[in-house]
């Protein structure tokens, strides 16, 4: 079964066509209006940037829906929108949407409230977008770009606080780093076929089959993995996670963790299967490697963690992992798993950052696992919300996380990585401990705050809702959303 | 293949056997009067005051980083200009279209008080 070909019922294949980029238009314009009206109101009046960018996000999202089934080509085939960019484009829509949900209410509290992070929210998803719907290594490298450099100044945005300058700077750091990486792999690829269009680097490859044994292609291949592992966090490229993770503003930390990793793996996913197929043999056992290290990293490393944001930065590393097993199978059962695990690891963890927001305070984050002690019985609903969020990260039915890591794990099976899939099961049960850990303090012990300083705003309540909605409702009857997964790879 | 690169071999021979020579033979036969002014570093005519090594106001980054960014504009219109008459209309199009996103970068670095020295 060939995944992610070229659709058949194209239309206008070349020259300039808007049609092929219209979400990343719309939501362009609406970036650059929200930089505008930032500079000309006054600072009690930024919370309306909020509500117009998720107005914006909202009407970029009805222009990805109306795009589905109706694949457009265009900039010499330099951009292909197909069913595969739209899922992604619209698991991206939906993480900045929660994002933005959550983000009004910490600004307040920790005094940084500049309107500017709205813009470059929305900046860093049309990024995101370039990325999934690129397909040329130099559109994807250029969505690449707009959301990394996006990404730098969200990461240190709160400047007041020590911990997220040096969030920022770490990340910028060693950021530049890895793109020089993927950079470098990108010419080595277009030093050894003469092109950097995806479908042309795969023709080329299948015409001259005496390229394969070109150090220069293997070289390039390596580093371009090298490149898109450090975007995903996939262990050893994941000594960033946890600093960067930490010290970012938690609304940032929640964005971070979801949309540019699925950003990372949707390119990573497009060059690989598209480009690349020809070597599947070689990066196959690559990604086996690096998903086993990945994960068991992961998990392991988070069963240490006192602090909450640092244990889900480990977790989002594991979580990495399990995505990894699903990449590694090749097949369309565990890629159309990578597109539903993705969409619904974005409400599972923003979720579940949303409570660490409401839990924190001005000055006093209460990031320890033991500052839960009581949550759950002095705030019954947070605490069930927290529950189904963390059940959902662990994988235990009848969550998305559950039926997520079924199908990749599944599909591992079916392409005959029987051992790839019992580690990843193995792993999974072992990050039961941390998840349950948080729970534990929630239920099982007194609580030694009152948690009288909570006040959920109607947009965080707005955000636990959809995501709770986003986990139980994938997790009971998960037919539609696999249905459009798997449409969005077998067009 | 390699021979097409032989002149520039002969080239960057030549320029550093013609440095080394010139600084030799400069300092073997040429005349020696030195005096405090001409020992100065920088000899242009006005004396040192103080040290180089001073902080500088954070304006000065910020202006070289817009001088940077609206040069490039610039930059880019010199192209545009030579084959506008072949892009025709569009080509007008997509420039304006080049522009307006960076007049909106102007208003907003005007309106934030970055182009303010005060």
């Amino acid at each position: 079964m060939d995944m992610l070909q070229f659709p058949a019922n194209i239309a206008a294949a070349a020259g300039v066509n808007f049609a092929a980029i219209m979400p990343e238009v719309i939501l362009s314009v609406i970036a650059m209006a929200l930089l505008l009206v930032n500079v000309f109101i006054n600072s009690e009046q930024k919370a309306y940037l909020g509500y117009l960018s998720l107005i914006g996000i909202v009407v970029t999202f009805f222009s990805v829906v109306s795009g589905w089934g109706a694949p457009q080509s265009g900039f010499n085939n330099s951009v292909l929108q197909d069913n595969f960019s739209l899922f992604f484009k619209g698991t991206f829509l939906v993480s900045a949407f929660l994002t933005i949900l959550i983000t009004d209410q910490y600004l307040k509290r920790e005094e940084c409230n500049w309107g500017e992070i709205y813009p470059l929210i929305l900046f860093a998803t049309v990024g995101m977008m370039l990325m999934a719907s690129g397909t040329d290594l130099m559109t994807i490298f250029l969505g690449l770009e707009v959301l990394s450099v996006s990404l730098y100044v969200l990461a240190g945005f709160n400047r007041a606080n020590l911990k997220s300058n040096e969030a920022g700077l770490k990340y910028f750091l060693l950021g530049a780093f890895s793109t020089g990486f993927l950079l470098y792999g990108m010419a080595l690829i277009y030093g050894s076929t003469g092109t950097t269009r995806v479908a042309a680097i795969a023709s080329y490859i299948s015409q001259n089959g005496m390229v394969l044994s070109n150090p220069m292609l293997v070289a390039g291949m390596l580093l371009m993995a090298v490149g898109f592992s450090f975007k995903i966090a996939a262990a050893p490229f994941h000594m960033w996670t946890p600093d960067v993770y930490e010290g970012a503003p938690t609304p940032m930390t929640a964005f971070m963790s979801v949309g540019p990793k699925a950003a990372g793996f949707a390119a990573f996913l497009r060059v690989f299967i598209v480009a690349l197929p020809a070597m599947k043999a070689d990066w196959s056992e690559l990604l086996w490697v690096l998903a086993v290290l990945t994960m068991t990293v992961g998990n392991i490393t988070a069963l240490k963690q006192t602090n909450i944001k640092r244990m889900l930065a480990y977790s989002s590393i594991a979580h990495a992992g399990y995505v990894l097993v699903g990449f590694t199978a090749g097949n369309a059962v565990g890629t159309a798993g990578v597109l539903f695990y993705m969409l619904s690891y974005a409400f599972m963890n923003i979720g579940a950052f949303a409570i660490i927001v409401l839990v924190g305070r001005k000055g006093e984050e209460n990031n320890n696992v033991s500052d839960y002690a009581g949550f759950g019985f002095k705030h019954p609903v947070l605490g069930m919300c927290m529950s189904i969020f963390l059940f959902s990260l662990a994988g235990i039915p009848p969550a998305a996380g559950f039926i997520g890591k079924f199908y990749l794990f599944s599909g591992a099976i079916q392409a005959g990585y029987v051992w790839l899939a019992i580690i990843g099961v193995l792993n999974s049960a072992a990050s039961v401990y941390y998840y349950l850990r948080v729970m534990v303090f929630m239920y099982m012990k007194d609580p030694t705050e009152e948690f009288d300083w909570l006040a959920v705003s109607p947009s965080l309540a707005l955000c636990l809702l959809l995501s709770v909605a986003g986990v139980l409702i994938p997790g009971i009857v998960p037919g539609t959303l696999l249905d459009l997964a798997q449409k969005a790879i077998l067009m | 293949m390699l021979g097409a690169y032989l002149p520039i071999i002969f080239l960057v021979v030549i320029a550093a056997v013609f440095g080394f020579a010139s600084l030799c033979f400069s300092s073997l036969i040429g005349q020696k009067k030195p005096s405090e002014v001409k020992l100065a570093p920088y000899e242009c005519g006005c004396e040192p005051v103080g040290s180089a090594r001073e902080r500088f106001s954070v304006k000065f980054y910020i202006i070289a980083m817009l001088f940077i960014l609206f040069d490039i504009e610039a930059v880019f219109l010199y192209p545009w200009a030579i084959i506008y008459k072949k892009l025709g209309m569009f080509g007008v199009m997509e420039m304006a279209v080049f522009i307006v996103i960076l007049f909106v970068g102007y208003i907003y670095v005007w309106k934030k008080g970055a182009l303010e020295w005060e």
